[in-house]
């Protein structure tokens, strides 16, 4: 659906990184860990078009007004990368931007009795805080973040407050182990033998490390992409990956907005 | 004051208002469905058709640029088997005029396309593409040699019955002469412009940005170069004359009807306001409103000069 979503909170929480609290209908409660929006930062040709965001979170907050029913709010995390996302940090209390959301498929929440690894690179965690908090309540979670430097480390402690057992890595050892996270989440998940599923959001070279890992283990995995798109439900076609099929007389491109973000990673072409 | 009359006719196909979906910007109409209305703009414009499915270019496909956007997609479509199985089904169940926009490799395969559109009976017209720039072969090829838009626009009109519109690329030298070739091989309309060949580049990386090197360029920053050829080539056929060009608004829109175009397509707008097109007739029926004008024809082609 299309809404005007008022800013509650804009607030950064780590250099170049910010948080965005907004007004959301009450339909938008149903969203599934895993769909994203669509923003336009301003009413105007510059920036032209919509920006994707993961959802980082959806629930309800007491109203402002006494006596009213509980209010729909829905959460971004992103990172000043360019024009749109530098309009959007400058943004406060009471300003408004234009949502299309819920936007794509989410991730299949799956089998609660087995493990669910969530692993995250930078600012790929933020579709995975909302999985967490809908996942822990059913199933043993645990959460590999990781990030360059101790800056790229979001949000540790919003995970480890839904009883996440979290673990974090850089690059350059300047917080949590030393090393790429996807090294530290095979160490652990390897010894114990138990059924899991992988849930993974990062920059692609994590992911096809990630799909790596699964393919090995035969762990199951989804993988939750990025990528550049102009419109988000499909029309564009600009955002299209690969699919396992695809060959060039045989074309097998799937959309990232429509037919993901989320994928499971045997669906994919990694080459 | 009565409302105004905002209907249009284009080569027999009549429409409720001037406003269409440009191909490649609205899908199979479909997609756009939860946002707007289709039952209230002028015609949908489906996305570039093949025989084939065809898989289109390497990622990175789009890139945003002051103003615009550059896409080479390269074509990629779901070919005409799918289309009529999967796509003509949810067509069959909107009233608004459903114009099909197809490309082919050879003057046969843009033939026999025609020929297969033409039995089907929800498609209400069929839009020929000459003018991809994004492909090496399907459509530019013909669309910069007036000779080659002559034959391909002759087999398409020997094999279809349905009202043939021509897209022009305005990468040529003399656009009016790409349309004459056009009108001269009995099309019904003409619809114009497609993007304008451009680059971006990523100065760090010594890179361009797109896979395709080049990509066609859309948004507001074309619209004084797309009045400018409706201007020119609506002065110089008789046929009627289909503006496209960065059309974000009711005033964009009546601007190229004064620059003598009957009706408009509107593109780029819908990625970020997927309710554009219904938007913008709103808006020229206010301006109608507001300007007292009961007929929205009395502007097509009254430019004061």
């Amino acid at each position: 659906m299309q809404f005007r979503a008022m800013i509650i909170a804009n607030q950064e929480v780590s250099p170049g990184y910010f948080r965005m609290r907004m007004t959301a209908p009450q339909e938008l409660a149903g969203s599934k860990p895993g769909q994203f929006i669509m923003v336009r930062v301003r009413d105007a040709i510059d920036p032209l078009l919509r920006r994707p965001f993961g959802i980082f979170d959806v629930g309800t907050m007491p109203s402002e007004y006494p006596g009213c029913a509980p209010a729909t709010y829905l959460e971004m995390l992103y990172k000043v990368v360019g024009k749109g996302t530098e309009a959007l940090s400058t943004y406060h209390h009471g300003d408004h931007v234009d949502i299309l959301a819920p936007l794509g498929i989410g991730f299949d929440l799956g089998d609660p009795d087995e493990e669910k690894i969530l692993v995250g690179g930078g600012i790929g965690i933020a579709p995975l805080y909302y999985l967490a908090k809908t996942l822990v309540e059913r199933s043993r979670v645990r959460f590999f973040l990781g990030g360059r430097t101790r800056d790229d480390i979001l949000c540790v402690t919003e995970f480890e407050r839904l009883g996440v057992e979290t673990y974090v890595s850089t690059d350059d050892g300047t917080l949590g182990d030393r090393g790429l996270v996807t090294g530290v989440m095979e160490q652990h998940i390897k010894e114990d033998g138990r059924k899991k599923t992988i849930y993974a959001c990062g920059p692609m070279p994590m992911l096809k490390a990630v799909a790596e890992i699964a393919q090995r283990t035969g762990t199951s995995c989804q993988v939750s992409l990025e990528a550049y798109m102009a419109c988000g439900m499909g029309a564009c076609l600009g955002c299209v990956v690969k699919g396992k099929d695809h060959a060039d007389e045989s074309p097998d491109y799937r959309c990232v907005c429509k037919d993901g973000p989320v994928f499971a990673f045997d669906q994919l072409m990694w080459v | 004051m009565s409302i105004p009359d905002l209907s249009v006719e284009l080569a027999g196909i009549k429409l409720r208002n001037p406003v269409m979906t440009a191909s490649g910007t609205f899908g199979y109409g479909e997609e756009f469905a939860e946002y707007v209305n289709l039952e209230s703009i002028g015609a949908i414009i489906t996305k570039g058709l093949s025989i084939k499915p065809k898989a289109g270019n390497a990622t990175p496909r789009i890139q945003e640029t002051t103003g615009g956007m550059l896409n080479a997609i390269g074509l990629q479509n779901v070919g005409i088997d799918a289309f009529i199985e999967k796509k003509v089904p949810f067509l069959r169940s909107v009233s608004t005029p459903v114009i099909v926009n197809f490309f082919g490799n050879t003057v046969e395969e843009y033939a026999e396309l025609a020929e297969r559109l033409d039995k089907i009976p929800e498609v209400a017209g069929v839009e020929i593409n000459i003018s991809c720039p994004n492909v090496k072969h399907g459509g530019i090829v013909f669309g910069t040699e007036p000779k080659a838009a002559y034959s391909v626009v002759k087999v398409v009109r020997e094999a279809t019955i349905k009202p043939v519109i021509v897209k022009l690329s305005p990468n040529v030298t003399d656009i009016v002469e790409m349309a004459w070739a056009c009108a001269d091989a009995e099309a019904d309309a003409l619809s114009l412009i497609n993007t304008l060949t451009g680059m971006a580049i990523d100065l760090n990386k010594r890179r361009p940005i797109l896979a395709n090197v080049t990509g066609g360029l859309s948004g507001p920053a074309v619209k004084p170069v797309a009045l400018r050829m409706v201007w020119q080539v609506a002065k110089a056929v008789k046929i009627p004359v289909i503006g496209i060009g960065g059309i974000m608004t009711g005033t964009d829109a009546l601007e190229f009807m004064l620059a003598g175009a009957t009706a408009v397509q509107v593109g780029t707008a819908n990625f970020l306001d997927p309710a554009a097109s219904s938007r913008i007739a709103a808006e020229m029926e206010n301006y109608l409103v507001e300007n007292g004008i009961s007929d929205v024809k009395e502007l097509i082609g009254a430019l004061d000069i």
